[in-house]
């Protein structure tokens, strides 16, 4: 229907804003439930818990953006975990070559993502599906099973360690996002993302090489996995093979709630973060309200749920 | 029976308003019975909207609806369905991995009482006497989804058929149908006249219209224009009636001095879909390109443009013999091409028309792979301008655009990248008159300004009014070329369904 021509009307601009109003609700909420929840330090502590997740959520973003999914995220955050901890605890290389190394093994596991789906056009959730079995078979090879702990304590600085008051995992997040949102709003790189996910035939015929964005999409996911995986390991002393279980599943719904459509084409980086906080809001609360672990898996799936039942409505109206 | 039973039909005082819009302004539309009543209206005019309020999928502000001489509310689809009202849609919407029985009978197989278990053979013995009294030749048995477009538009004509309803509502029922199977539809639709079936016929085919039709009715924006029996109308009265306005030349065609050879297609062949096709097309000339749907003519583009690979033979530009593996090589040597479909292919909906716009030329507006915005915007809105794209901003969304200037944003697309040979792909495909006319003046300016356009179309008028010469393509194969002034429709058709070799 055109019935939309005219001026930015208020459904436009609450459609938009929807996600911060809940968080802004959400706030509102627990800072007059609980005395202990609008302090700065809890706040810096819900964003430094965040912090891992926001990360490979930004990844993901890229990726649904596409119209594709990455279920191998929280694999391949274990490997680049352990490969680090164990480099750096059997002093292979100086810290920051360990860190880099495992980064750049998620970057090819992450490459080889892309290499199959663009290559093979097998459904990404296929293949992405069988790199989240791979790579925890690799990580536990590696490790044989077991952790690595007792890493060197200058490692630690990464997770545990903070500049002033905020905590370095809050840093990196920050700049993360901001490099991202440059990536993906200003770069040729990131129009074609969307322009992929919007509608890969058009794309293809304009001349834009689609496979080679789309092996791009899931490197950078891979890289970013690879990047939470080196933050975890130090912020939890240990190169951990188990690390990052269903991690992807916490990122896919950061960027979902956020307002990323997992049809594709439609996505943004500022969404994200607010998905992540919501998520990491959610978490806090009950915490605070001294409400068990298991109930909060259910609130937090209905939260998901909710957020995409509100998603598929909202774009009904085209 | 009072004097109103003369109609199956009557919708009165029909008002619908929308958000910014008034869809539909107190329209009266009355149907007889056994009568084939067109509806016709440039995009937006508000028949799709009436249809809606018709079917119960929107409910009217104001008005009401009259069926054989009773008043009723139709509150959902269910409803209107059981009151004897079915419909055709634009778009086919069938299960396609499931048989042509199955989607025929879809919600009504015939079961075993209360078990619920289907019952195959009658499903199938159902289906098959249906087709056979449309006469046509389907094998229940088999799945949608090896069918072709054509294939899977007669289904569900079929499945409108079958629920016997006294009126049928047809939206573009032949806008992926070959002139043959249109001459079907015809047939079908007459037949189901005889035995007393109403039918609403939406198209934007005035020749169809002419054809089928024994009344007609008019809107425009939102109002009732008027009704009229089809012999008491030609062309023009109808087309300005629709747009308010005479258009005086359907077809702007200008003489246009044509200059060197511009590209030579010699003897390209890929297996399974064309045959040693050679052509060539030269500076400001219009080759339109005639034949059924499946003769081949799309692959042979999409084979030029490098989306699909050749088997054998060559391309020259400019007298260079060039190998054209991917879009992006083509674009480098000057080709566009505004594919068929431009939801499948065209556009991506979801995004706005500045990224739309610039899709096919974002080297041009980046440096080091940064876009640069104010360059971009500039060149979009001056697109905008051009084509006089009817947009509230660059920002909207594509999807929200009427068919015809989502259409112009697909020109604009290419024209951005500065083509030297422009292929057009049913350029003016399911979009109104107005804007048709605008496309078509469009195209005209371009061959004035130097550029060679092939342009592949199914409507006949379409390749008479615009080209220069006409090559016609059957099974895969050029079957005959004419210059503009022996081309006839006549011709054209005997040449495309296979008919004597011609022309040249």
């Amino acid at each position: 229907m055109e019935n939309k021509i005219g001026s930015i009307n208020y459904r436009e601009l609450l459609n938009k804003y929807k996600m911060v109003l809940v968080l802004i609700c959400m706030v509102i909420i627990m800072s007059i439930v609980s005395e202990h929840f609008l302090t700065s330090q809890n706040i810096i502590n819900i964003i430094r818990q965040i912090s891992i997740n926001a990360i490979l959520a930004i990844g993901a973003t890229f990726v649904i953006i596409t119209g594709g999914i990455d279920l191998s995220q929280g694999s391949v955050l274990a490997v680049s975990g352990v490969i680090a901890a164990s480099f750096i605890k059997h002093g292979y290389a100086s810290i920051f070559i360990a860190a880099i190394t495992g980064i750049l093994v998620s970057c090819l596991l992450g490459f080889i993502n892309g290499l199959t789906i663009a290559n093979f056009k097998v459904p990404p959730f296929v293949v992405t599906l069988a790199m989240m079995t791979i790579a925890r078979g690799i990580a536990y090879v590696y490790t044989d099973g077991r952790p690595i702990v007792d890493l060197d304590k200058r490692f630690l600085v990464l997770g545990q360690g903070s500049l002033g008051f905020l905590p370095y995992p809050i840093i990196v997040m920050i700049i993360v996002a901001v490099l991202a949102a440059i990536i993906l709003y200003m770069t040729k790189f990131g129009r074609y993302v969307f322009s992929i996910g919007g509608n890969i035939q058009a794309a293809r015929v304009s001349g834009i090489n689609t496979n080679r964005i789309i092996v791009l999409v899931y490197t950078l996911s891979g890289l970013l996995a690879g990047l939470a995986g080196v933050m975890l390991a130090s912020r939890i002393n240990t190169g951990q093979p188990q690390a990052g279980q269903s991690y992807e599943m916490d990122a896919i719904a950061a960027a979902v709630i956020g307002g990323t459509s997992l049809s594709g084409g439609v996505g943004t980086i500022a969404g994200t973060l607010v998905g992540a906080i919501i998520i990491g809001v959610i978490n806090n609360s009950l915490n605070l309200l001294n409400v068990s672990q298991y109930y909060q898996l259910i609130v937090k799936g209905i939260v998901i749920a909710v957020a995409v039942i509100i998603d598929v409505k909202s774009q009904k109206k085209f | 029976m009072n004097g109103s039973s003369e109609y199956l039909l009557e919708m009165r005082n029909i008002s619908k308003h929308f958000p910014g819009v008034q869809a539909l302004d107190d329209v009266t539309f009355k149907v007889k019975r056994g009568e084939i009543h067109a509806l016709v209206g440039e995009n937006g005019a508000g028949k799709s909207t009436l249809m809606k309020v018709l079917l119960g999928i929107i409910q009217p502000d104001k008005g009401e609806i009259i069926l054989k001489g009773e008043r009723v509310k139709i509150y959902n689809p269910r409803i209107a369905l059981s009151l004897g009202l079915s419909m055709i849609h634009q778009e086919i919407s069938l299960v396609p991995e499931r048989t042509v029985a199955e989607n025929i009978w879809l919600g009504r197989e015939p079961t075993l009482k209360r078990v619920g278990f289907l019952k195959w053979s009658e499903l199938f013995s159902k289906t098959e006497k249906l087709l056979k009294e449309l006469d046509l030749i389907i094998n229940p048995k088999q799945k949608v989804s090896s069918l072709n477009v054509a294939g899977m538009q007669m289904v569900e004509i079929a499945r409108a058929v079958s629920y016997n309803s006294d009126l049928i509502i047809m939206d573009e029922p032949t806008s992926a149908l070959s002139e043959k199977e249109v001459e079907k539809l015809f047939n079908i639709i007459r037949s189901l006249k005889e035995k007393g079936t109403s039918v609403i016929y939406i198209s934007h085919k005035l020749d169809e219209i002419f054809k089928i039709a024994d009344r007609v009715t008019a809107l425009r924006d939102g109002q009732y224009i008027g009704t009229s029996d089809i012999t008491q109308v030609d062309h023009q009265t109808l087309i300005s009636m629709m747009v308010g306005r005479e258009i005086k030349n359907i077809f702007p065609k200008k003489q246009i001095e044509i200059g060197n050879t511009v590209m030579e297609v010699k003897g390209i062949s890929r297996k399974g879909a064309f045959e040693d096709i050679s052509f060539s097309v030269r500076k400001g000339e219009i080759l339109g390109i005639a034949g059924l749907m499946g003769a081949g003519r799309t692959e042979v583009v999409r084979a030029i443009f490098g989306i699909d690979p050749i088997d054998s033979g060559s391309i020259f530009i400019d007298n260079e013999k060039v190998k054209i593996d991917s879009p992006k090589k083509a674009i480098k040597l000057g080709i566009g091409l505004v594919t068929e479909d431009r939801k499948k292919y065209g556009l991506a909906l979801c995004r706005s028309v500045k990224e739309n716009i610039s899709m096919a030329n974002m080297d041009k507006f980046c440096k080091l792979s940064f876009i640069s915005r104010k360059k971009e915007l500039k060149a979009c809105q001056e697109m905008i301008r051009l084509l006089s794209i009817k947009t509230p901003s660059h920002k909207q969304t594509v999807s929200s655009l009427s068919g015809g200037n989502q259409q112009k944003v697909v020109l604009a697309n290419w024209l951005q990248t500065q083509p030297k040979i422009l292929i057009l792909d049913e350029p003016t495909r399911g979009i109104d008159v107005g804007a048709k006319s605008e496309i078509h003046k469009l195209m005209t300016q371009f061959a004035e300004e130097g550029m060679a356009i092939i342009m592949i179309s199914s409507e006949l008028p379409e390749i008479l009014g615009m080209s220069d010469r006409i090559l016609v393509m059957h099974e895969g194969r050029v079957k005959g070329e004419f210059s503009r002034d022996e081309a006839s429709q006549e011709k054209i058709l005997a040449c495309a369904v296979g008919g004597e070799q011609s022309g040249k």
